[in-house]
């Protein structure tokens, strides 16, 4: 607001979280979470059901109160509306609501809203991006389909389609893989480490699979009832004590020559 | 498949067409008056600079102005704002089965009215403004936001069972406390009774001018709002998470729609299945986006009230099957093959 400049950190691109708290009726859910996330790097964060992973998310995309800052590219977003959030933070849901007549191409264009004045139709700039976006991530072939006609592996694609019509930096995803065959858990992660490269975008995932959250994130944090835990990379966090102490699971963690890092979930009797 | 994808300037000119064929259609038939073939032909002897003998007399042509034309200019209005309130409704709520009714603004508008006429018609006849419209929208406005209130009060999440239950107990409410209100004064209950009914058949001008404004405020309102409620169509978080203001623009639409439907009603009565019927029906033809429901319901509403009255007034004259009859009568059989043929949810 001031008429100086503010001094750009190297860092400031890409997303930061300072202190978010979120609570349900005097609960609190997640306490005091702060991290950062530069463009083009992907945070996973794990933990048990519960934990507050989803609520983290919610809170940075906004659709949840919250105690706490959140800024994208050093901006704060306290007090910015709906509709400059929504262009800054893209969020993926874990259970994507999907109207059964809505075209792939008006799901899509939904995407668009944040940079569509509430009462003006989107201009030509706006349907490109949404056909780029569609070419890109090979939906092409179902852009007139109804939602009902896609499978699980395309309504995945769909939705991360309809958050990179954002165009917004920072991209949340709440178990992006949950509903997903292995082959199809392997494609979309490979699909968002790619965008993640293209684009420079910072993004958050929440995930369950601890294997696939090593393999593809730079970082983890793992959240025990609404606090962080351990942070650091697959290495450092995935370890079978932890996963014991927080998890409650009887796990056997194979660290690999290559940095993979395996968690083989053991029987407790055979 | 290729109807789907025709532009929304195709479909809204083949609707508007329609409208225009059904108003001219509308103003040909009834009792008494000029041979049918007549009519177009007076009608467009006034446009400017047409001159054509169409033979009509000037009583003819008073039947066909003073009576026919504001009962089918009427049914247009009443018939495009129901459509458009119900589609409205059912994008806001997220709900295919919620019609304006359902939520208690008829009952809420019918309560109003009949405390206005307990009151006293006389007593308000010098007024400058007709009470009876305005008690009608603040009882149909009271009814919907104490709905919506219930169905909200449990929990977050506003599912569609309960708004529904909610809607059924309003409504009852408003109903009961009509019949205390008419208990007590028994010398309007045929005023009100003829109120309930339906009053196409006595439309006049002032009628048409009464309602006009609601309705053109109420549609441009709702119309302004198509893309919003597309964006609804993926539920309140996900939409907040796209940047939709959910919460104003549900507050916008619910009383928008409930203008448009509140003024209907006070001028019409209970014209029931319009509101549901004709969506779907749009729905079905044209796909699903609010951007083409949303104009389409008020144009193809307005053209099918227009032929629901015909038969009304031409089977069964002089006595009149009243309209809401009418549509009923066609109306429900539709809505259970629509049931039975497509999913609803």
């Amino acid at each position: 607001m001031s008429g100086v400049p503010a001094v750009e950190a190297p860092d400031a691109r890409g997303l930061a979280v300072e202190r978010v708290r979120v609570a349900f009726g005097g609960c609190p859910v997640v306490v005091d979470f702060s991290d950062r996330v530069g463009a083009g790097e992907w945070l996973c964060i794990i933990g048990p059901n519960g934990a507050g992973k989803s609520s983290l998310l919610k809170a940075v995309a906004g659709v949840l109160p919250h105690d706490g800052t959140v800024r994208v590219s050093g901006a704060d977003l306290a007090g910015v509306g709906a509709r400059a959030r929504a262009a800054r933070v893209a969020f993926v849901p874990q259970a994507p609501v999907l109207p059964a007549d809505m075209s792939v191409e008006e799901y899509v264009l939904l995407g668009r809203n944040p940079h569509v004045r509430p009462f003006a139709r989107e201009t030509a700039r706006d349907r490109e991006v949404v056909a780029d976006v569609i070419a890109r991530l090979d939906l092409a072939p179902y852009a007139r389909r109804p939602l009902d006609t896609l499978s699980g592996g395309e309504r995945q694609r769909l939705v991360i389609a309809r958050a990179l019509a954002q165009e917004a930096p920072v991209l949340l995803l709440d178990e992006p893989t949950s509903a997903l065959d292995i082959g199809h858990q392997q494609h979309a992660l490979e699909l968002v480490d790619a965008l993640r490269r293209e684009r420079g975008l910072a993004v958050v995932s929440a995930m369950h699979d601890l294997t696939l959250a090593g393999l593809y994130a730079d970082r983890l944090v793992l959240l025990h009832q609404g606090v962080r835990v351990a942070s650091g990379t697959a290495q450092q966090v995935l370890r079978s004590e932890t996963l014991a102490e927080f998890y409650g699971v009887a796990a056997r963690v194979e660290h690999q020559a290559d940095g993979t890092v395996v968690v083989v979930p053991q029987r407790a009797t055979r | 498949m290729r109807s789907r994808t025709a532009g929304l300037g195709a479909w809204v000119t083949g609707a508007f067409a329609l409208v225009v064929v059904a108003l001219v259609g509308g103003a040909m038939v009834g009792p008494a008056g000029p041979s049918w073939w007549r009519v177009p032909l007076a009608f467009a002897d006034r446009l400017p600079g047409v001159a054509i003998d169409s033979g009509i007399s000037a009583s003819q042509w008073a039947i066909v102005w003073e009576i026919r034309a504001p009962r089918v200019v009427l049914a247009a209005l009443v018939g495009g704002m129901l459509s458009l309130a119900g589609a409205s409704y059912q994008g806001v709520f997220r709900n295919p089965l919620v019609d304006p009714y359902l939520l208690g603004v008829a009952a809420g508008a019918g309560l109003g009215a009949t405390v206005a006429f307990a009151v006293g018609r006389d007593a308000t006849r010098t007024w400058p403004i007709d009470p009876v419209p305005l008690a009608a929208f603040a009882g149909g406005l009271a009814a919907v936001f104490l709905t919506y209130l219930v169905g909200t009060a449990f929990g977050t999440s506003r599912s569609a069972t309960t708004l529904v239950l909610a809607g059924v107990a309003v409504t009852s409410l408003a109903t009961a406390m009509q019949t205390f209100v008419l208990q007590r004064n028994n010398d309007v209950v045929r005023q009100v009774y003829s109120w309930i009914l339906g009053r196409l058949s006595s439309a006049t001008w002032a009628d048409v001018r009464m309602v006009a404004p609601y309705v053109v405020v109420s549609s441009v309102v709702l119309l302004l709002h198509r893309r919003m409620l597309d964006l609804l169509r993926v539920g309140d978080e996900e939409a907040a998470s796209l940047g939709g203001d959910v919460r104003r623009v549900r507050l916008v639409v619910v009383l928008a729609a409930t203008l448009g439907t509140a003024a209907a009603v006070a001028v019409s009565g209970l014209i029931g299945f319009v509101g549901i019927i004709v969506p779907h029906a749009v729905r079905l033809v044209a796909g699903a986006t609010y951007r083409r429901v949303l104009p389409l319901s008020l144009l193809v509403g307005a053209a099918f009230l227009i032929a629901a009255d015909i038969p009304g007034r031409v089977l069964t004259d002089p006595a009149e099957t009243p309209i809401g009859v009418v549509t009923a009568f066609f109306g429900a059989p539709f809505f259970l093959l629509l049931l039975r043929t497509r999913r609803v949810a």
